[in-house]
């Protein structure tokens, strides 16, 4: 460790590139801590997302033409707005309105500033991955389907187990740039003051006045971070891959 | 001379005339799921989505009402407006430019990762992938902290205010997806093309010129249109590092009201006018999608 510090502090002392997450154990821990955070924000709002797609373009086939209205307005509204906005809806106007009494007697936020974030995230990647899963579910030969449907499955297990496996595969490709968008996304979470890790670097430039280091650092952590996003992505895609269906 | 062909009207007695040789014709039209839902993403879901709105706006409006308060949400919008359509202006020049700039330079950028010399094609690649994979905001942040606020050329002071900066900002990504597209868009096209056209005598670049870049161009307008849209919704982010637009003039005019049941309208008013501006968009490149459907 002291030589990995000796070198930041070399480079420092006789380039004058300031990279203080490498000597300053302070700053390292904070910008460790943002790092952090951003992953867990980016898995709970991929898995949230998920789920969400997964639900929608189920509801997307009900029989009854309300739900699929709503849902398709659901769709059409995440769509077509702004992520900031929806967010700072959710967190400005909802998480003001939405005051539990604590025990102290002063209004409490039901939900945290992370918490609405992650809300905001997964509906506004939802939107997407049921409009993606859709596409994919519709892919699924309908032969497939009368065929479970013959051997006596429900219309939910039908859909658990015979469509989303093959429609995952099909939606596989799309999935993935929505995915890499989210974790972009997530950098949204700075306006909520979430220490991630553009606003504790943020933090870090303003006190070092390093920005030009820190900016670097900070674009190469996310490309590295949606690298590795997208290498786990190629893995499941390849683990998945059905020999003879699909390309 | 030359004399025309004539043939008769009637395609069944043209000459060679045979059944046999008429494309298929499928007798039921095939309905899935797909086309109930399809129907569903149309103008009409536009529309309900718009009532939904409208009737929320309606409902804390009349909520409003009952408690009687001095002036009502309605109301206090509409004297809003002026200035929120104000702000919308600068979130369309903004997004305006942006793609302008952007799609200049993505061609460029898109026709370099197709250059016949590989080290020109793998550098192309990495500045692609480079923007491509970075957050929209840590470049907003690294153009308007980096980027000097006056330039000097020959003894003139150009100054550089922080709305150009967020236009060159915001264009970065869009340089590189529109790259993305570029490249892809002259992949699609069949080799037979450049093949054609080195047996006629063209050079690369007016194989390019004249060949290749007007038959990409049917290609490239949805994805090119349903960028345009991501990037307006993208301009709100420029009031994160301190440029006017809607939603730090909906903020202010929240800060000066100071009223918490103003919040809920006011969120939904600018996400309404988004949404207007937005919606007919992707609308149109969706037909064009289907339209255009390359047939495979």
């Amino acid at each position: 460790m002291t030589s990995v510090e000796a070198f930041f502090e070399m480079l420092y002392d006789v380039h004058g590139i300031n990279v203080t997450i490498g000597y300053d154990s302070w700053d390292r821990g904070q910008f460790l801590d943002g790092l952090w955070l951003t992953v867990q924000l980016s898995v709970l709002s991929i898995f949230f997302s998920l789920l969400v797609g997964a639900i929608g373009a189920w509801a997307q086939g009900s029989p009854l033409r309300i739900i699929r209205a709503l849902v398709g307005g659901f769709v059409t509204f995440f769509r077509n707005t702004p992520p900031l906005v929806q967010l700072y809806f959710f967190f400005f106007a909802l998480g003001t309105v939405l005051r539990i009494e604590s025990d102290t007697g002063l209004a409490q936020p039901l939900v945290s500033n992370f918490g609405w974030a992650v809300i905001s995230f997964s509906l506004f990647a939802g939107a997407m991955n049921t409009e993606i899963f859709r596409s994919g579910i519709e892919a699924v030969p309908n032969s497939t389907i009368e065929a479970s449907y013959a051997m006596g499955f429900t219309r939910l297990q039908t859909y658990i187990y015979i469509v989303l496996p093959l429609a995952i595969r099909i939606s596989l490709p799309s999935l993935g740039t929505n995915l890499v968008n989210l974790v972009k996304t997530t950098t949204l979470a700075y306006a909520l003051a979430v220490p991630e890790l553009l606003y504790v670097s943020a933090q870090i430039w303003s006190d070092q006045l390093n920005v030009r280091e820190m900016m670097n650092v900070l674009l190469l952590s996310y490309v590295g971070l949606v690298a590795i996003l997208v290498w786990i992505l190629h893995r499941w895609e390849k683990a998945l891959r059905i020999p003879g269906f699909g390309g | 001379m030359y004399l025309p062909l004539k043939l008769p009207q009637n395609p069944e007695q043209r000459p060679g005339y045979m059944p046999v040789l008429l494309p298929m014709k499928s007798h039921a039209a095939p309905v899935g799921v797909g086309t109930m839902v399809q129907s569903f993403l149309s103008t009409k879901m536009g529309l309900f989505v718009l009532a939904a709105f409208l009737i929320s706006l309606g409902a804390a409006s009349y909520a409003q009402a009952a408690s009687g308060a001095q002036l009502g949400t309605i109301a206090l919008l509409w004297k809003w407006t002026p200035l929120l359509a104000k702000g919308f202006g600068f979130n369309v020049l903004i997004s305006i430019l942006s793609m302008a700039i952007g799609t200049v330079l993505g061609v460029c950028l898109g026709i370099l990762q197709v250059s016949p010399n590989g080290i020109i094609r793998r550098v192309a690649w990495l500045v692609t992938q480079f923007f491509r994979n970075s957050p929209w905001l840590v470049l907003l942040f690294y153009c308007i902290l980096l980027i000097p606020f006056e330039i000097e050329v020959f003894g003139t002071t150009i100054p550089f205010p922080g709305w150009l900066k967020a236009v060159i900002g915001l264009s970065l990504p869009v340089m590189a997806y529109m790259s993305e597209y570029m490249r892809g868009a002259i992949q699609s096209l069949p080799s037979g093309q450049w093949e054609s056209a080195d047996s006629l005598g063209f050079s690369r670049g007016q194989t390019m010129r004249m060949v290749i870049l007007p038959q990409t161009v049917k290609r490239l307008l949805p994805p090119w249109m349903n960028l345009y849209a991501v990037l307006t919704m993208a301009t709100p982010l420029v009031s994160i590092v301190g440029v006017d637009e809607i939603m730090s003039f909906a903020r202010a005019a929240l800060a000066s009201e100071n009223r918490v049941d103003l919040l809920i309208p006011m969120y939904l008013y600018v996400l309404c006018w988004f949404f207007i501006y937005c919606f007919p968009i992707s609308g149109l490149t969706r037909r064009l999608e289907n339209r255009f459907a390359v047939k495979s």
